[in-house]
């Protein structure tokens, strides 16, 4: 099994027909350009709406919310909503605690899917290609079969009610990071490792200063992709943190949702600050979501 | 076993801890759960009190006797029929459009990507104003046509699930990325030996690409199938009260299965639930690989 190595996604070179002097069928391609290009500003469209119309009701005043015809451009821009939206749950608390429970998830993801996948790529044991597809086979097993036995072992630990459930599983390698670099480890040569040997040095020296630094965009790619599953999620904290405290932000925003009545213009202030560590990182390693994404979807059987 | 020498025996050792963090978690998250799972479904266990050995009567029960299990499992192969396909069919038409060569791609291709960022409860919020019956966008928009009774959406049985389609093809737009990574590995000069034949670019569509680009295609269905089968988290947020209304038409079969297990405490009930879906996933995706052999087209082996 490998990964198939995409092209990088740049213009696609001019092919034969472009060069041609022009004819009927360079017409033809113009004309094909056009509607592609209209249908691409139709997609746009329907694709950023929602975001807008999100934008857009979280700077109204409660009279222009409900206002029909809708408002597009509220007037007055009320940017006091954020600030009142923020205080109406006690948001501060439901970000620092996802902020810490994020980053230890990241941290645990990091470390254990690149100690696992060192051994998977670059180490000699017996079994390791049995393992390596058990390692994928468990990619298939849905996450609600392993849901309740898991919540028995963490309610028989004494752990609900704390953070140690939705933490402490990250720091045992998830088979899908754990593929991904390892298929980015194979790619390094043997010759830097060998080099380090002959030297004396250890693996675990090879791991942390060699192949580690030489990973740093396939660490990018674990990291940003685990940041945003861990902020995102949802359903764990709701199972498992049961004290007001300790709810993350996704909880947070969803029962500032039902416990008070709907105010549209507070709860879309509130959503939109709760995604915007995620759009600023977004666009800040554009590069890195790109690539993770190309990359999970390379996977050839 | 051959007997190893000193250094590959060291390796060995060395290989084993270094993968240590996986095949524990393997062993106490993943294999443990399952046959602890296995054996739970076959008793009455409800956490508080001891396992009672019930035998197949749990699976006997959902099969013949509990209408809503198949109600969800409906529920579910519905989302499942309409959500994939057109979640395909969406992103090889936007990898299609942008692997021509037109001006603003940059700007096309992260605008398209944005909804594979924007995910959680927050945008599940924003479905729901844009759905609101009678405030959202969409049927202000409808009625400006001229529909003047436009769907309630998750407030209607008919509606609440194409909403969910709906959301699901915009989250896919961000799965253009993928196809468009194969469409540009397809080398040159397969379209042009089909031009010299005269084909048009809607034969060149489906005689080069889509045989090119089979094997992608062909992982986005076994993986978005398997993902289709597990959805209900959102329902959880957007149906009333996470109960699946209206008339249980969002009551997907992992919503079913949450409530019986943490809102009813059935935990035997609800183990048996999850391994009939891990047997109808395994049948699934055993099944597609077999028919995979008729379309699937991959480089470098002879085609029968």
């Amino acid at each position: 099994m490998t990964v198939q190595h995409n092209p990088p996604v740049t213009e696609a070179p001019t092919t034969a027909r472009e060069r041609r002097p022009f004819s009927r069928q360079a017409g033809a391609t113009l004309f094909w350009k056009v509607i592609a290009f209209l249908i691409l500003c139709a997609i746009s469209v329907a694709v950023l709406f929602p975001g807008l119309w999100m934008l857009s009701t979280a700077l109204k005043a409660d009279t222009q919310v409900y206002a029909n015809p809708p408002v597009w451009i509220p007037n007055p821009l009320r940017f006091d909503n954020f600030a009142k939206a923020w205080s109406l749950a006690p948001f501060t608390r439901y970000a620092i605690n996802t902020a810490l429970y994020t980053l230890a998830v990241v941290i645990g993801t990091v470390l254990s899917s690149s100690l696992a996948a060192y051994g998977f790529a670059k180490l000699r044991f017996p079994g390791r290609n049995l393992l390596f597809t058990l390692l994928l086979s468990t990619m298939m097993i849905p996450g609600m079969v392993t849901l309740i036995p898991q919540y028995i072992l963490f309610s028989k630990l004494h752990w609900v009610g704390t953070y140690l459930p939705l933490v402490v599983p990250s720091f045992f390698a998830g088979a899908f990071f754990t593929f991904l670099l390892r298929q980015f480890f194979m790619g390094i040569p043997n010759e830097y490792s060998e080099a380090a040997r002959v030297d004396g040095a250890s693996d675990w020296w090879i791991w942390s200063r060699v192949i580690m630094p030489l990973s740093r965009p396939a660490l990018a790619t674990v990291a940003i992709f685990t940041f945003e599953g861990a902020w995102d999620s949802y359903v764990g904290p709701l199972l498992y943190l049961n004290d007001e405290r300790l709810y993350t932000l996704q909880v947070g925003l969803q029962f500032f949702r039902t416990a008070t009545v709907v105010q549209w213009q507070y709860l879309m202030a509130a959503a939109l600050m709760v995604m915007l560590p995620v759009i600023i990182l977004f666009f800040t390693f554009q590069r890195y979501f790109v690539e993770g994404a190309a990359v999970s979807g390379g996977v050839k059987g | 076993m051959p007997r190893m020498t000193l250094a590959r025996r060291r390796e060995a050792v060395t290989g084993y801890l270094f993968i240590a963090p996986w095949l524990v978690g393997f062993l106490v998250f993943i294999a443990g759960p399952m046959l602890w799972s296995l054996y739970a479904s076959l008793t009455n266990y409800d956490v508080t009190s001891r396992m009672r050995w019930v035998g197949l009567d749990n699976y006997r029960r959902l099969l013949f006797d509990d209408e809503l299990f198949w109600t969800s499992l409906y529920n579910t192969g519905f989302y499942v029929l309409f959500a994939v396909p057109l979640s395909v069919i969406t992103g090889v038409l936007i990898a299609v459009l942008l692997n021509q060569q037109i001006p603003g791609q940059r700007i096309f291709r992260t605008i398209f990507f944005l909804p594979k960022v924007l995910t959680g409860v927050a945008v599940l919020l924003l479905w729901l104003w844009v759905f609101n019956p009678d405030f959202g966008p969409i049927n202000v928009f409808l009625r400006a046509i001229g529909v003047s009774n436009p769907p309630l959406w998750f407030s209607d049985p008919t509606w609440a699930k194409p909403a969910l389609v709906i959301m699901s093809m915009w989250g896919a737009a961000g799965g253009y990325i993928i196809y468009l990574a194969g469409l540009q590995g397809i080398p040159r000069h397969l379209y042009e030996a089909a031009m010299l034949d005269g084909a048009s670019p809607v034969k060149q569509f489906w005689n080069v690409t889509v045989p090119m680009m089979s094997p992608t295609i062909f992982f986005k269905l076994v993986t978005g199938i398997s993902a289709a089968f597990q959805f209900w988290e959102t329902s959880l947020i957007v149906s009333e009260g996470g109960k699946g209304g209206p008339s249980y038409s969002t009551l997907f079969y992992g919503l079913y299965m949450w409530q019986k297990a943490f809102g009813e405490y059935q935990m035997g009930y609800a183990s048996a639930m999850a391994w009939i879906l891990l047997i109808i996933t395994l049948f699934l995706t055993m099944l597609q690989f077999l028919i995979s052999r008729r379309w699937v087209y991959y480089e470098g082996e002879a085609r029968s």
